[in-house]
């Protein structure tokens, strides 16, 4: 018993560990983000690899979630004569839910996981040392230009979702299910508000914090040598997956 | 005034105590080589001067300025002064020799690149290494990978050069290379420096005092031939490398 008890209260006080320390790291690349000199080229390096070489895997994904989309709730909304709403709910989830959502999730996957590996890898091999020992801030050159490339990158990423998640469900509508291609054009917009369009956009950019964040905390922390570093990828990735779904509950709650 | 000053120091990890009431001087241009047995906080000393690591008790004091009072900002800007040596050579993997080496005097120097060029390429002359500029880290040879850390922590010309185990894994000539090209450096550059190893033939080689950690603290300390001469029983066995004796007893 004594050690079910145990188990819990480590497995608490390790989540609280954790909490603290992103917080504090999320802190300090804040106060570092705004401290000259300014890697502006890193800054950029950084967006390409998150943005810019994201680009084929949003694509995929994003377009065959809506070509799905638009399959299924043809499907069930044919039960009900309602194929003409088809469109606006194929629009609606993939503005406000499924691109933020899926972009968020494949990011971690391709970036996330790697800036834990890099830089898992730099502290055990004590290159994170020699940054400080040449009188740089590892949080300045490493956190800011990835934390800013996630939160930056990430709208853009969810803008090419959208449209392609939008246009995926069109060509499935059109080409498959024989609906009018006007009219689903005009459904596509008919209900939609601005509004739809910037919560998915901020949802998005939290997550990029997240995901950036989340895999440069758990790289930096890293301790116990190439295991320590796989270590630290798998949980960059498991963590932030999971705080990405947790949060959007709560996002949507707030920005509904 | 010492220009190092590291005084009744204290440092654990988890319920392990490294460093036990530590303490130990270093004059300005002097050679201090540390030497000691794996794990008895070598490395953690050198790590404390350069401000990585904090004492649990105790305080690190680098040219009248005690490292506790900086903050975060200003022990970045200090650390300018010190020049550090990893055992691997802790080259950055993404980067050519060359722009490791450029590295600290792009971000710390207003440099033009060609003269950052040249910088490069004066420290490469002076850690003896040529035609290595394009090249990457995962190219090089230990003794190269050892230089081109060398030639980067000279690179701002510091006023303190720290060396963690240059020799370690290296053959014996090679160590010979780089405990020459130390002592060659010290000599040129003025620097006051301090090396750990437990490579002793490099220790008497470059230094001008010898001082053993043992247990967290400093058992012995003197000039190579006094420390050559020491009768204590420990710093014996270590010279001689035996198996027998205190060292291996505990």
């Amino acid at each position: 018993m004594n050690t079910l008890f145990d188990r819990i209260g480590r497995t608490f006080l390790r989540l609280f560990e954790q909490t603290g320390l992103w917080f504090d790291a999320l802190w300090r690349t804040i106060a570092w983000m705004f401290r000259p000199p300014y890697d502006v080229g890193e800054w950029f390096r950084q967006m390409v690899r998150v943005g810019v070489d994201s680009i084929p895997v949003v694509f995929l994904t994003t377009m065959f979630t809506g070509m799905v989309m638009s399959l299924q709730v043809h499907q069930g909304f044919a039960r009900v004569h309602a194929e003409q709403f088809v469109a606006s709910v194929v629009a609606l989830a993939m503005l406000r839910e499924l691109s933020p959502v899926l972009v968020g999730l494949m990011v971690t996957g391709r970036v996330g996981s790697s800036m834990a590996a890099e830089i898992g890898t730099m502290r055990v091999t004590e290159q994170l040392d020699a940054l400080k020992a040449l009188a740089t801030e590892p949080i300045q050159y490493l956190f800011v230009p990835r934390v800013l490339a996630g939160v930056i990158m990430l709208p853009f990423l969810c803008i090419l979702g959208d449209a392609l998640g939008i246009y995926g469900g069109y060509l499935v509508s059109v080409k498959l299910m024989n609906t009018n291609p006007v009219i689903y054009k005009q459904n596509t917009f008919q209900f939609l508000q601005l509004n739809d369009v910037w919560v998915g956009l901020i949802k998005s950019s939290v997550f990029g914090l997240i995901l950036t964040l989340t895999g440069c905390v758990r790289g930096y922390y890293t301790t116990g040598g190439a295991e320590g570093v796989g270590r630290a990828t798998t949980y960059a990735v498991v963590s932030a997956s999971l705080i990405i779904l947790l949060s959007d509950f709560f996002l949507t709650k707030l920005l509904f | 005034m010492p220009i190092i000053s590291l005084q009744n120091l204290w440092k654990s990890f988890d319920r392990r105590q490294v460093l036990q009431d530590m303490s130990i001087d270093v004059e300005q241009g002097e050679s201090l080589v540390i030497v000691g047995g794996s794990g008895t906080g070598k490395s953690v000393t050198l790590k404390h001067i350069i401000g990585l690591l904090k004492p649990d008790k105790g305080r690190v004091v680098i040219d009248g300025q005690d490292l506790a009072t900086l903050k975060e900002v200003e022990l970045n800007q200090f650390r300018r002064r010190f020049g550090m040596s990893f055992q691997e050579g802790a080259l950055f993997d993404s980067m050519s020799v060359f722009e490791n080496i450029a590295f600290p005097l792009r971000r710390h120097t207003k440099m033009t690149e060609k003269e950052i060029r040249e910088r490069v390429h004066e420290c490469l002359e002076d850690v003896h290494l040529h035609n290595v500029v394009r090249k990457r880290p995962s190219e090089l040879s230990g003794g190269m990978r050892r230089r081109v850390g060398f030639a980067r922590a000279i690179s701002l010309k510091p006023e303190i050069l720290l060396f963690d185990e240059p020799t370690t894994g290296l053959d014996p000539v090679i160590s010979d290379v780089i405990a020459e090209l130390i002592e060659e450096m010290d000599v040129k550059l003025g620097t006051t420096t301090v090396t750990i190893t437990h490579d002793m033939k490099v220790a008497f080689k470059i230094a001008d005092r010898v001082a053993m950690l043992y247990q967290g603290h400093i058992i012995e300390q003197g000039t190579p031939e006094e420390f050559q001469r020491s009768k204590n029983p420990i710093v014996e066995q270590f010279i001689e490398g035996r198996a027998q004796g205190p060292l291996t007893d505990d």
